[in-house]
Parts: C-alpha cells; structure tokens; sequence
C-alpha cells in the first residue's frame, strides 16, 4: 500500500488520479504506524514552504517523516520541504537534501514563476529509468532547489541550472509534476512504485 | 529551455463537444474526455474546456465532467465559462482542474480574480480578455463573447488583473478572431514587454506560419487553437514540427 501524507496538503486529486491510472493502491494518512508501514510514501505539497512545515509540525509529522525506511517521494514544495530550508518565508526545513531553496533570481528575461514544460538533463537514477535526457516535464514554482551532491536531475530556468530532481539514500523529490507531465511523468512515477 | 505551449481548446455543451479538433477516426466524436486522451496523445501541452451551456443541468453535468477529465488526462488543464464566483472555482477545483479561466465575471467583479488568487494561488486563474481595436485606434475589451464593449482599455485592464493575482492572460483579438489571417502581432508583443505573466494568444491562426509568427514575433508564450486543426486537419504533432523546424522551442 502507498501512503500519501495527510497534512492538509491542498489539492491532491491529481496525485490520486494519477495513482489510480496506474493500478495502484493508497491511502491518506498521518499516522505514524501507517506511514511505517506503507510501500511507498508521497509527500505531496502545495502553496507555501513555511506554511507547508508549519501544517507538517501541527500534525507532529517532521520526525516520522525523517524516521521513514522505505522510498519517499516528495513532489514540488514536498520536495522543498525537504531540503535544509526555503528562502519563501524563511522557512526551516526538514533538512533530508542537502540543498537550499531560493526564489529564482530576477534580472533575466525569463518570466517567474517557471511555469510550463522544460527538459530534464543530467539524469543520475533509477528514478529516470527509461526516460532520456531532454525529455519535458511539467514545472509550477518560484523558488528552485539549488545544485548540491543530492542532484539527480537538473532543468535551466533563468540563466542558470537547478535541481529538477533529489536523492538520499531512500529519499527522492522532483520540483517538477509527475502527476501532470503526461506518459513522461507516468513512467517516472511508475519508476518510483518499482523501487523497493 | 522553457518549451512554448500548444493548447487545444473544446466547446463543451451538455457535457458534449460541440467544437473540437480531428474528429476523424474517434469513436465517440462528442465525447471531451476521449477528445482529450487523444490530443494529449498527439502532443497537446494543455487543455482547455469551456462550458458554453446555458442551463443550470448542462453546469452539473459540466462538473462531473471535469471529474472525469482529471481522472483520465495526465497533462495540465483548464476549465471554462460561466464561473462567477469562488464558489464556482472551488467546486471546479475540487473536481479536478488544475487552472480556471474567468472573463466576463472579471470585468463586472474585477474582485473575483484578487479573491480567487489569494484563496488558490495566481497559478490556478487565468483572465481571459476579448478586445477588439476600435476606430479610435484603442484597444477595447468586450464581454460577453464581443458582443458589448467596455470602456476598459487592454493594457490597463491586463495590468490591473496581473495586480490582482492572475496567473495568465489569454487574449483574444476580435477582429482577428474566426478570420483565419493571423494575430496581431505588435500588440501581443506589446502586451508581453508590459507583463511579468505569461500571454496565451487565441483566435485568428489560419496556417502553421501564423502561429510561429505569434510565438516568436509575438512573443507569445502559448498559443491556444482551434479551428486550424479543425478546417485542415492539422495534426498537434504536424503543427509541433513545424514549430520546431522554424527554430521554437517546443515539446515533441
């Protein structure tokens, strides 16, 4: 069974939809046992980094989240969340990747936010199975994970490169939505269900 | 690099299509969902819906229909016509769509775009504007499909919803719309050079090239369209290479 974490976390029917397009089972939920439990787990996110972390803390979600074993996805600010904190309202973060958020930086051409389809580019996991470099993937946000060792997949937006995905050890995020990003997106969420 | 957008937009009436694209070779032609799976297939980038029905059982069926949509398309999609009011938005967006469209309803209640941005987010509304260029060499906005002018001007108008919160402009010019000639391309670059948020160009592509002019020249960072699949059978992945081959960055 694949646990998607239950915060409040907004709009989640996408995910939900897109689990279902798979064949796969889940459930939402915010129980500690549940979570340990579970296959596979998503830490969804919409809106706000610090508002993110402050409904995660509310739920006392942060330890067993940090305490989980098996494959963690977090998708978007579920992603950033999980780095080490978030320029959007300062936010302290749960610090699993290694990597700092920032607000994409002014002064290029380039319209913030990064909204629409880019490609993804120096792809370094199983995550990627099957998908080749240049390939689209559907992005939304402002701020963007920065280049760290945890890199396993870069996208270029406003002059310079950004994490699109990250992984340590059975923690992985992509700022991007698979959920969203067509038969792209489907296989890499379905590279995500086979990592065990 | 930032991929420019194709985006297949449906007329929905009664939960049936009533405009679409490539019918040919579909088994349900008036079924949107199916409509959809196959454009996303052939390379669409979004969806757009409209709801064009004018009673309250076609706004139901309208409801469960972006249920089902958001149950069988893995791409990105929008949902319009007749929202008037957060409540409108929020059982859209419950349903399932990832972004709405607003036009009249933001020229009578400009409020409507500050309200449903703060409550969802910039990335889920999209205003809509219809203008048309009158004799007195101003760009005015219409409501109502052009049928009434305003005395809103397009830029100001665009500038005051990009204020407000809205996520995208889509603008529609009404002398080109329908006249298969080409957008107005000055003013679609015009209005991308004044904004921070994405312009999506609709109405008056005729031919591949037109669209290729309003993404480049135009500046424009999607194109949304109809009848250029529809009269020429055009293919999404047809007009894509295209594209492509005239150096614009898009998904293939």
């Amino acid at each position: 069974m694949i646990a998607i974490v239950d915060y409040n976390a907004g709009n989640i029917t996408s995910v939900c939809n897109a689990l279902k397009r798979l064949g796969a089972e889940w459930c939402l939920t915010a129980d500690e046992k549940e979570l340990q439990k579970a296959s596979h787990i998503l830490l969804p996110g919409v809106g706000d980094a610090a508002e993110v972390m402050c409904k995660l803390h509310e739920k006392r979600l942060v330890e067993p989240i940090k305490a989980i074993r098996r494959p963690v996805l977090g998708i978007c600010i579920g992603m950033q969340v999980l780095c080490r904190d978030s320029e959007e309202s300062d936010a302290k973060c749960i610090g699993i990747f290694d990597s700092h958020v920032r607000r994409f930086p002014s002064g290029t051409t380039d319209k913030v936010p990064h909204m629409g389809w880019n490609s993804l580019h120096n792809l370094e996991s199983k995550l990627f199975k099957a998908i080749d470099p240049g390939e689209y993937v559907y992005y939304v946000h402002s701020y963007r994970a920065e280049l760290c060792p945890d890199t396993i997949a870069t996208t270029s937006y406003c002059g310079s490169r950004f994490s699109a995905a990250l992984k340590y050890e059975n923690f992985y995020g992509t700022q991007f939505h698979p959920e969203k990003s067509g038969d792209v997106g489907e296989r890499i969420l379905k590279n995500f269900l086979e990592i065990c | 690099m930032l991929a420019k957008r194709i985006i297949p937009c449906l007329d929905v009436k009664e939960g049936r299509t009533v405009k679409g694209i490539n019918f040919e070779g579909l088994r349900d032609v008036g079924d949107p969902v199916e409509l959809g799976v196959r454009y996303a297939s052939e390379g669409a980038d979004e969806l757009v819906y409209l709801d064009i029905s004018a009673s309250r059982e076609g706004r139901n069926t309208f409801t469960d229909l972006v249920r089902r949509i958001a149950e069988n398309i893995n791409i990105p999609f929008t949902v319009g016509g007749g929202i008037a009011s957060v409540d409108d938005a929020s059982r859209l967006l419950d349903a399932g769509a990832d972004k709405i469209t607003v036009n009249t309803a933001a020229v009578n209640n400009p409020e409507l775009v500050t309200q449903i941005a703060r409550r969802y987010g910039s990335q889920f509304i999209i205003v809509a504007i219809d203008a048309r260029l009158d004799s007195d060499g101003v760009w005015h906005v219409t409501t109502h499909g052009g049928s009434k002018s305003t005395p809103r001007n397009l830029f100001d108008w665009a500038l005051e919803v990009e204020d407000r919160g809205c996520g995208e402009i889509l603008f529609t010019s009404m002398n080109h719309d329908g006249t298969r000639s080409g957008y107005p391309c000055e003013t679609y670059r015009k209005l991308f050079d004044s904004l921070s948020i994405p312009v999506i160009a609709s109405g008056g592509a005729g031919k591949w090239e037109d669209i290729a002019e309003v993404l480049s020249q135009g500046k424009a960072d999607a194109a949304l369209a109809a009848s250029i699949f529809h009269y020429d059978n055009m293919n999404i992945l047809t007009l894509k290479r295209h594209l492509a081959s005239a150096g614009i960055p898009v998904r293939i």
